[in-house]
C-alpha cells in the first residue's frame, strides 16, 4: 500500500543537535504536518502540534530470535496515532542520545500492525563534529548510531578546523561508508537530505556504492536563511538525479595516508563494513540458505546488511536488506542489457568474521 | 456458508470516522468515533456530541448508562444518553491508553505506566506499573484490578497496596478475567494468549493465531472465551478446573478473512463475529449454524466495534472507515 505513513528515525549522541534539527524540520515552510514522537526527557521544547512522549520501552520478541528487540511503546503509539490518520503526513521518532537504533528499526519489520500502517523511511544520525571522535572511543551507543545510519549529519562544523572535520569524516567512513554525509551548522541541512529518503524501500536499492562523494562541503555555508542548497551542486545527494559519483570536492584528493577513492579512512577496531562482490551470478539454492544461516548465527553482530544479486536463471535483480537477524528481500527490476550481472553484498557490523563470510559468499557463485 | 440472512433488519449509518467502540445507553446505540465525537443513533434522530474537543478517542467503554472515553488529550470523559459530558480525569500531556469499568460505578484507567483506580465514591488510588500498561480489567469479586504490562500482569487491590505479579516474558496487551474469577488471560504481542490459573499461578499458552487477539468475549455462562485474531472465531473452553489446559479450542465462523471483533450474546450461546473485511455473522455455538448480518465482497473495512444491548435484541457495529449500523433481531 502506498498510503503507509513514512517514519524517520532521528538518532545521535547526547548534545549532537537532534532536537535542533527536529525543530528546524518542523519550522520550515514545507506545508506538511508531522507527528513527532520524542523521549520524555528532552531538554529543548518541540514546536509542533502533535508531539507524543515515548518511554523507549524495549522488549525482546518471544520468537527465538535473541537480538529481535522491538520498541513496545512505539507499537502502542503508532496504533494510537492512527486515530488521527489523515491529519499528518509523516512521523519523526527522536530517540534518546543513548538509544540503540536497532529496536526502533526492527519494530517496523516485526510488528504486522505497524507494517500495515507505517514504513521506515530512514535512520538519520546527527553527529557532533567536535566530540564524535571522542565518543566513538568511549561510547558504544555513538558507534552503533553511526554504523546504523542511512544519513549522517556532521553538525557544528563551525566549531572545528577543516582538518578536524576531515578526521571525523574519516572515522565515520571507517565505520559506515554507505551513509550519506552532510555537513551542518546548527543542524542546518535541507529537508530533503533528511526526509523522504526511502532508505528501506527495496525498490530504491539502486546501487551499493560508498557514499564518499556526496556531501563534501567544507565551506561554512549558512543555510539558516533558507536558500536552496541545490545551488551548490557539490553537495548533492545521490537522489538528486545527476551523476554525483564524479563531482567530489578537490580537497578530497589531497588527503594523505590510508585512503579509499581519494578519501582518508580510519578503520575502527571493532565496527566495520564488509563489501563482497562476485563477478557474476550466484546460485540461489546456495545463497539463500547461506545468508539466512549467516544472519541467524551472526545477527547480533551484523547491524545492517544490503545486497544486489544476479541469481542464476533469473532476469530480475534480487535485492535484500536487513537489520540484525531480520532480512527483507525481493526480486526487483530486470537487469538492463548494458548492466553487468554482478552480485554484491555489504555488511556493517561489530567484529565481523570477514574471512568466514567472504569464503561462504564466494561458495555461492553459480 | 448459511443462506440465512438478517440483512434486511440492519439499519446503516454513516459515522464518518473510525468507530473505536459502540454501546447501548438504554435503547440508544452510541458510537465513539476516533475524532473525539460521540454519535447517538436514536430512532428518527441522530445526534453528535464532541466529547473530546481537541483529541482523538483511544479507548471507550460503557456501563449501559454512560459511555466513558479516554483520549490522546489525556481526558477521561463520561457522556450520558442526553449527550451531557463530564470530565472524570485529566492526565495532562499523556494519553489514556486503557480504561475499564466495574458494575458498582468504580473505574480504572492508565496513562503510560500510571494506573489509577477510582471507586464508586470517587476516591482515586494510584499505582505505577513496572512498564507501560496496555490492558485493564476488574476482577469479578472484590475491588481488584488486573493490569497487563511487559513481562506479565499484576493484580492490584487499590485499597491494599502492593500488587501480586504474574510473570510471563513478553509484551502483554489486553487482559480479561473469567467471570468465575479463576483465570487471568492476556493477549500478547506474539499472536498468542497467555493464561494463569489464579489459584496456583499455573500457566496456559493459547497459540496458533496468525494475528494479535484484540477482542475477547466471555459466554453468558462464563464457560467459554471467544477471541479474535484468526480466520475463525477461536473459542476456548474454561468450564473445567483446568480451563483450556490440554484441550483444543472450538472454531466457528470460519471464513477466508480474519476475525477482528467478537461479542457473545448476553443470554444465549450465540456469538456476533466481526471480520477484517467488514462482515458480521451470528453463530450459534450449539449447532454452529451461521446467519449473515452484513458484508460486501472484497472490502478491507474492518469491523472495529460490536456490542449487544442488555436484552440481546439489538446488535450495534462499527467499522474502521466509519460505517455504523444496528441489527434489530426479529421477534
Amino acid at each position: 500500500m502506498s498510503d503507509k505513513i513514512p517514519v524517520t528515525v532521528l538518532t545521535g549522541y547526547l548534545g549532537a543537535g537532534k532536537t535542533t534539527l527536529l525543530n528546524r524540520i518542523l519550522s520550515e515552510p514545507h506545508g506538511k504536518k508531522y507527528a513527532v514522537i520524542v523521549n520524555e526527557f528532552g531538554e529543548i521544547g518541540i514546536d509542533n502540534d502533535l508531539v507524543v512522549g515515548a518511554d523507549e520501552e524495549v522488549f525482546e520478541m518471544n520468537n527465538g530470535c535473541i537480538c529481535c528487540t522491538v520498541r513496545g511503546d512505539l507499537i502502542r503509539i503508532l496504533e494510537g496515532l492512527m486515530r488521527r490518520k489523515g491529519k499528518f503526513d509523516a512521523i519523526i521518532v527522536e530517540t534518546t542520545g543513548l538509544a540503540d537504533p536497532a529496536p526502533v528499526a526492527q519494530t517496523f519489520f516485526v510488528d504486522q500492525d505497524v507494517q500495515d500502517v507505517a514504513k521506515l523511511d530512514a535512520v538519520v544520525t546527527v553527529a557532533d563534529a567536535k566530540w564524535l571522535s571522542a565518543r566513538l572511543k568511549d561510547a558504544p551507543e555513538a558507534k552503533n548510531q553511526i554504523a546504523f545510519a542511512d544519513v549522517i549529519i556532521i553538525n557544528k562544523t563551525d566549531l572545528v578546523t577543516p582538518e578536524e572535520l576531515r578526521e571525523v569524516e574519516a572515522r565515520i567512513r571507517g565505520i559506515n561508508p554507505y551513509a550519506k554525509l552532510h555537513h551542518a551548522v546548527k543542524s542546518n541541512v535541507p529537508l530533503d537530505a533528511v526526509l523522504g529518503k526511502n532508505a528501506f524501500d527495496l525498490d530504491r536499492i539502486l546501487e551499493i556504492e560508498p557514499a564518499f562523494l556526496e556531501a563534501g562541503d567544507d565551506h561554512d555555508h549558512d543555510h539558516a536563511h533558507g536558500h536552496d542548497h541545490h545551488h551548490h551542486d557539490h553537495e548533492c545527494g545521490p537522489d538528486c538525479g545527476h551523476d554525483h559519483h564524479h563531482h567530489g570536492h578537490d580537497h578530497h584528493h589531497h588527503d594523505h595516508g590510508h585512503s579509499h577513492g581519494g578519501l582518508k579512512v580510519y578503520h575502527d577496531e571493532h565496527m566495520q563494513s564488509l563489501s563482497l562482490t562476485i563477478d557474476g551470478e550466484v546460485d540461489p539454492n546456495k545463497f539463500m540458505p547461506w545468508v539466512n544461516d549467516l544472519v541467524q548465527r551472526e545477527g547480533p553482530s551484523i547491524l545492517r546488511s544490503k545486497g544486489i544479486l544476479a541469481l542464476k536463471g533469473e532476469n530480475k535483480r534480487f535485492v535484500f536488506q536487513g537489520v540484525h537477524m531480520i532480512l527483507d528481500g525481493d526480486l526487483q527490476r530486470e537487469w538492463k542489457p548494458e548492466e553487468k550481472r554482478v552480485s554484491r553484498i555489504v555488511f556493517i557490523g561489530r567484529d565481523l568474521k570477514e574471512d568466514e563470510i567472504r569464503e561462504g559468499f564466494m561458495k555461492c557463485a553459480a | 456458508m448459511s443462506e440465512a440472512s438478517l440483512a434486511q433488519h440492519v439499519t446503516n449509518l454513516e459515522a464518518g470516522d473510525t468507530i473505536v467502540a459502540t454501546a447501548f445507553l438504554g435503547r440508544t446505540p452510541v458510537y465513539a468515533l476516533a475524532d473525539g465525537t460521540i454519535m447517538f443513533a436514536g430512532i428518527g434522530e441522530e445526534k453528535r456530541v464532541k466529547a473530546h474537543e481537541d483529541g482523538a478517542i483511544l479507548v471507550a467503554v460503557s456501563d449501559g448508562k454512560r459511555i466513558f472515553t479516554g483520549g490522546d488529550d489525556g481526558l477521561l470523559i463520561a457522556t450520558d444518553a442526553e449527550g451531557r459530558s463530564e470530565t472524570i480525569a485529566h492526565e495532562k500531556g499523556k494519553w489514556i491508553d486503557a480504561l475499564t469499568l466495574r458494575d458498582d460505578g468504580a473505574m480504572a484507567w492508565s496513562a503510560g505506566k500510571q494506573v489509577r483506580a477510582r471507586d464508586a465514591k470517587g476516591v482515586v488510588k494510584d499505582f505505577a506499573a513496572p512498564s507501560a500498561v496496555r490492558g485493564l480489567c476488574f476482577l469479578p469479586k472484590g475491588y481488584r484490578l488486573a493490569i497487563a504490562h511487559y513481562n506479565g500482569a499484576s493484580l492490584w487491590f487499590p485499597n491494599a497496596g502492593d500488587p501480586a505479579f504474574y510473570e510471563w516474558k513478553g509484551s502483554h496487551l489486553d487482559v480479561t478475567v473469567s467471570p468465575d474469577g479463576r483465570f487471568l488471560v492476556t493477549s500478547m504481542q506474539e499472536n498468542m494468549l497467555h493464561g494463569w490459573r489464579l489459584a496456583d499461578g499455573k500457566h496456559m499458552r493459547m497459540s496458533g493465531y496468525p494475528a494479535k487477539t484484540r477482542s475477547f468475549s466471555w459466554s453468558p455462562d462464563g464457560k467459554w472465551l471467544a477471541t479474535s485474531g484468526a480466520d475463525a472465531c477461536v473459542v476456548w473452553p474454561f468450564e473445567t478446573k483446568d480451563g483450556p489446559m490440554g484441550r483444543g479450542p472450538r472454531e466457528c465462523g470460519v471464513r477466508p478473512r480474519r476475525v477482528s471483533r467478537v461479542a457473545f450474546h448476553p443470554s444465549n450461546m450465540v456469538l456476533a463475529i466481526g471480520y477484517e473485511d467488514g462482515w458480521v455473522l451470528l453463530v450459534r455455538l450449539t449447532d454452529a449454524s451461521e446467519i449473515f448480518v452484513r458484508g460486501e465482497r472484497e472490502s478491507n473495512d474492518a469491523v472495529t466495534a460490536l456490542a449487544w444491548d442488555a436484552q440481546g435484541k439489538r446488535l450495534a457495529f462499527g467499522t474502521k472507515e466509519g460505517k455504523a449500523g444496528v441489527l434489530d433481531l426479529p421477534a
